[in-house]
């Protein structure tokens, strides 16, 4: 899945099978946050096939093990999320109490 | 942005990030609305964009936690509102792109008709089955793959059979009549079964019944109810069997957990100088969504107030009568500030539906980085 030329790591393209705009487009943003980064981008290379390309090129350091540091920022951003998140949902149950008139009127049971 | 190094790698630099100039700092942080078109709406997202400014633009974990924010404004057992604040749209539009197309539930994908005399016709009616939210918890359930028989842990059966008896009279047949069969199909299958002495092939083979499974008991599985499926005339009549398996909304519509799920960047409202008098009335006016309010000043004079930003929906109609409205107001969207909405269809209760998506997305990038370990 990567590919880059002998003997220069700092550039590379990886290629990703069965994903989308949904996890490269974040990538992209981590990768660009990290000042090792000089340019990366990502392209789909045809809608029907479930496929990104991830371009990376860096200063010095090699592109695999900054996309894994990527990856791995993404993750910690996530658990973050999802723990604020959680106690947010559990703050706002302790103000109001599970009430049963939904106001939408959608649910019936 | 590992926790620690950019950090340390800042202050090696000898160079502490410096504030942006205000100007830059608003079209960093804001979507700034013109009379013709929004302007300015991309993020600025390379670390090094702002270097000759002195400005850091790369993303400190630890900052990243002090300022990221979650507000609840609004919870019910299907829908939910929040404020997710300091994040970057990139990450927002994730979350939201994996509860529409890649969060499993259950849905019909199989039908087997034994008689249908409605005027609905087969096919249509299967579709029209197929997407009737199913109230079930999909995390129970594993993937029906291709080779697998159908069994107790991957499909679920549900039983339709109505018929409209009274003459003159038309029948509306509704999601509740669908019925569960926690034991599996009813159904024979008819080729061989006459002859031999086994027990009679169904089109599933479930090894127990559902129900006696701990999460079942005492808690049947049921659809949307008030959904028609169909209208029955006299005699007619339909009978068919409703197959549910695990799928995930990029399949097809009919697997995505939610309704609909939608953000919305949080509008700002400025008012560039003060509106008094007659003008402030105008401006009250103007806008359809009731943002501007008039405050009484001490001196019996008006002023107009932004009252409710919130409200904004952009429609731009209080800057559109000439140049000295555009100045007088000023419409803004904030960056990284979403209004995030949840619509469930009823299989999880919101709040599990996001933080599964988060987990999600955890999980692509685990696999990636153990592709590339």
């Amino acid at each position: 899945m990567e590919h880059t030329s002998f003997g220069d790591q700092r550039n590379a393209t990886f290629s990703l099978a069965e994903e989308d705009h949904t996890l490269a487009n974040a990538l992209r943003f981590t990768l660009n946050q990290d000042p090792r980064v000089i340019i990366c981008g990502y392209s789909i290379p045809h809608p029907s096939e479930a496929r990104v390309n991830v371009r990376v090129q860096t200063t010095g350091d090699p592109a695999r093990e900054v996309l894994k540091d990527a990856c791995q920022d993404l993750m910690l951003m996530c658990q973050h999320i999802r723990g604020t998140f959680n106690k947010a949902v559990n703050d706002s149950r302790m103000k109001s109490p599970p009430d049963n008139d939904s106001s939408q009127g959608m649910d019936s049971d | 942005m590992s926790d620690s190094e950019p950090e340390a790698m800042a202050e090696a630099d000898g160079v502490p990030s410096t504030k942006l100039p205000p100007h830059l700092e608003l079209r960093r942080t804001r979507v700034l609305c013109k009379v013709d078109a929004p302007d300015n709406t991309d993020t600025i997202q390379y670390s090094g964009a702002y270097a000759s400014l002195g400005h850091e633009n790369s993303l400190r974990f630890a900052d990243f936690c002090k300022d990221f924010r979650v507000d609840i404004t609004r919870i019910s057992d299907d829908d939910m509102e929040l404020d997710m604040v300091g994040v970057d749209p990139s990450i927002a539009n994730a979350f939201r792109r994996i509860l529409l197309a890649e969060l499993p539930t259950m849905a019909i994908e199989k039908v087997l008709i034994a008689n249908n005399t409605s005027v609905v016709q087969d096919e249509v009616l299967a579709h029209r089955l197929g997407l009737i939210p199913i109230k079930v918890d999909p995390r129970l359930f594993d993937y029906l793959s291709e080779n697998d028989t159908p069994n107790e842990k991957n499909t679920i059966v549900f039983k339709l059979h109505v018929r409209c008896e009274e003459r003159g009279q038309r029948l509306t047949v509704k999601s509740n009549e669908l019925m569960w069969l926690p034991k599996g199909s009813e159904f024979l299958k008819t080729s061989e079964s006459l002859t031999s002495t086994s027990k009679p092939e169904t089109y599933t083979s479930f090894t127990c019944s559902q129900d006696s499974m701990p999460e079942f008991a005492g808690n049947p599985i049921r659809v949307y109810p008030d959904i028609i499926i169909s209208k029955l005339g006299f005699g007619q009549e339909i009978e068919l069997e409703a197959h549910a398996v695990k799928g995930v909304g990029k399949t097809h519509a009919k697997w995505s957990p939610v309704a609909t799920c939608w953000y919305r960047m949080l509008p700002e409202v400025e008012l560039m100088e003060e509106i008094e008098g007659e003008k402030a009335d105008v401006l009250k006016q103007k806008c359809p969504a009731k943002v501007f309010e008039i405050e009484d000043l001490a001196d019996g004079r008006k002023r107009a107030t932004v009252a409710r930003p919130r409200a904004c929906t952009l429609c731009r109609e209080c800057i559109r009568d000439g140049e000295d409205w555009e100045k007088r107001i000023s419409l803004r969207r904030v960056k990284n500030h979403f209004i995030f909405t949840i619509e469930s269809t009823g299989a999880l209760p919101p709040e599990v539906l996001f933080t599964e998506a988060v987990k999600i997305l955890e999980d692509k990038c685990e696999r990636v980085i153990s592709d590339l370990s």
